[in-house]
């Protein structure tokens, strides 16, 4: 039941960076284009998410010996819509601003697909605190996404950042949104704001990761290449 | 064949069980968060409210002094259905109404608002409670976005005549943003809409005030 540092490395890496559902498995374009208006909208869902497919991977794992097979999707996908609607109505009744804002997005986690790719690909087949920290680390890859996203758009296409986060902190927080662009500009793009821009910006942060991998790999090989060749006499 | 009928009742009865489980689940914390997510969302409306009537211009409690506008009538409001008008009093008087009212022609469908009048027929305050306007185009007609609907204040019919309530663009007398006048000319149309239900209604629902 236990569960090594290792693994929590191997597990966290592999959601953040290396299978980062946002960037590299593709999945869930439907909120990632509708709700990254802002850094707000879009961390406020991932974070809703990655706590759906936290519980709903340890909830699969733990009960995954009294799933038959041909029973697994039904089932799973019970769990999944039990433990959306939990957390839709925990929100609504203690994140009463944000969930008017989020809406519709929160049941339609259901039918994130990375939800259940998860509970079939790894919880089924691991122990609790694994598929629990699986769930939370993929959800939380991302996260990362759905706020960068969200801030590449917020800022070209609003000139601010972290609008609306008085819906998560209270009205005090109101104080914290930053104008990146002077607010009596009325400075508005609205090409970002609109769901081309959420195409363009997933695009460039898909080529960016690419890249990033690349230069990497690359400098592994270097680093290889150095180790192998025998120094000159 | 026993085999395949006894499979298929334990795949049944599993399924059942998980039914039982998780809906028991829910159940549980629907019954834990009901009374938060109500008050919480009387508080809300309570809020809204607020913000079309003037602070302190009433004592009582809204919610509670509401008038339903039948089905047959609540349709000069833009409303489908059976709508409501709050009645805001002070010492008795009633000094104010607050009314559901609907645009049914926003670009992305419906736009729901309340509408504070005064007994003579003045716009109180508006606030937009309800839109799938596009982000960053036509949500300006959301006071949380844009102050645009606060020109409506201390309007009334005759102030402009019925034939301006109309958006600039149109040759009326309200403002909007260049390039989106669909949501505000909405808007605009269903408020005088709002204005000619309250003077025909006037009577009943200010009786001796107006």
């Amino acid at each position: 039941m236990m569960i090594s540092r290792q693994e929590v490395r191997d597990i966290s890496h592999n959601g953040v960076w290396k299978q980062n559902p946002g960037v590299v498995q593709i999945l869930g374009m439907c909120p990632t284009l509708a709700m990254t208006t802002s850094v707000v909208n879009g961390a406020s869902l991932g974070i809703a998410t990655a706590l759906v497919m936290a519980c709903s991977g340890a909830a699969v794992a733990l009960l995954r010996q009294f799933v038959p097979n041909e029973l697994r999707n039904p089932i799973y996908i019970l769990i999944i819509a039990a433990v959306v609607t939990i957390v839709q109505l925990a929100m609504n009744a203690y994140m009463h601003a944000l969930y008017n804002v989020l809406g519709i997005f929160i049941p339609l986690i259901v039918t994130n697909c990375i939800v259940l790719a998860r509970a079939e690909a790894f919880a089924s087949k691991n122990g609790v605190i694994q598929s629990g920290l699986d769930g939370f680390m993929m959800g939380i890859g991302g996260t990362v996404v759905l706020a960068i996203l969200g801030g590449i758009r917020e800022v070209l296409g609003k000139g601010t950042l972290l609008s609306g986060i008085d819906l998560v902190f209270g009205a005090s927080a109101k104080s914290w949104v930053i104008h990146v662009i002077p607010a009596d500009l009325n400075y508005q793009f609205l090409f970002m704001i609109l769901p081309p821009g959420a195409f363009i910006g997933l695009g460039l942060l898909v080529a960016g990761k690419a890249a990033l991998d690349r230069r990497a790999a690359e400098a592994a090989r270097r680093r290889e290449a150095e180790t192998s060749t025998p120094l000159a006499a | 064949m026993k085999t395949m009928v006894a499979n298929g009742v334990r795949g049944a009865l599993t399924l059942l069980a998980f039914s039982f489980v998780f809906t028991a689940l829910m159940a549980g914390t629907y019954a834990l968060t009901k009374d938060i997510v109500a008050k919480n969302q009387e508080d809300a409306e309570r809020a809204l409210i607020a913000q079309v009537l003037p602070a302190g211009s009433y004592d009582n409690n809204l919610l509670a002094d509401k008038k339903l506008v039948p089905k047959a009538d609540a349709k000069a409001l833009g409303n489908d259905d059976t709508s409501a008008i709050y009645l805001a009093k002070k010492t008795g008087k009633t000094v104010g109404a607050v009314i559901e009212a609907t645009a049914p022609d926003g670009y992305a469908g419906k736009i729901k608002m309340l509408v504070g009048v005064a007994p003579n027929g003045q716009v109180l305050g508006v606030r937009v409670v309800d839109h799938k306007e596009t982000p960053g185009l036509g949500d300006y007609i959301d006071a949380a976005i844009s102050n645009w609907i606060d020109q409506f204040k201390g309007k009334s019919l005759g102030n402009p005549a019925l034939e301006r309530w109309k958006v600039k663009k149109d040759g009326g007398e309200f403002d909007s943003h260049a390039g989106a006048t669909i949501s505000p000319r909405a808007v605009v149309k269903a408020l005088g809409k709002t204005l000619v239900y309250v003077d025909a209604h006037k009577a009943g629902l200010f009786g001796d005030a107006s």
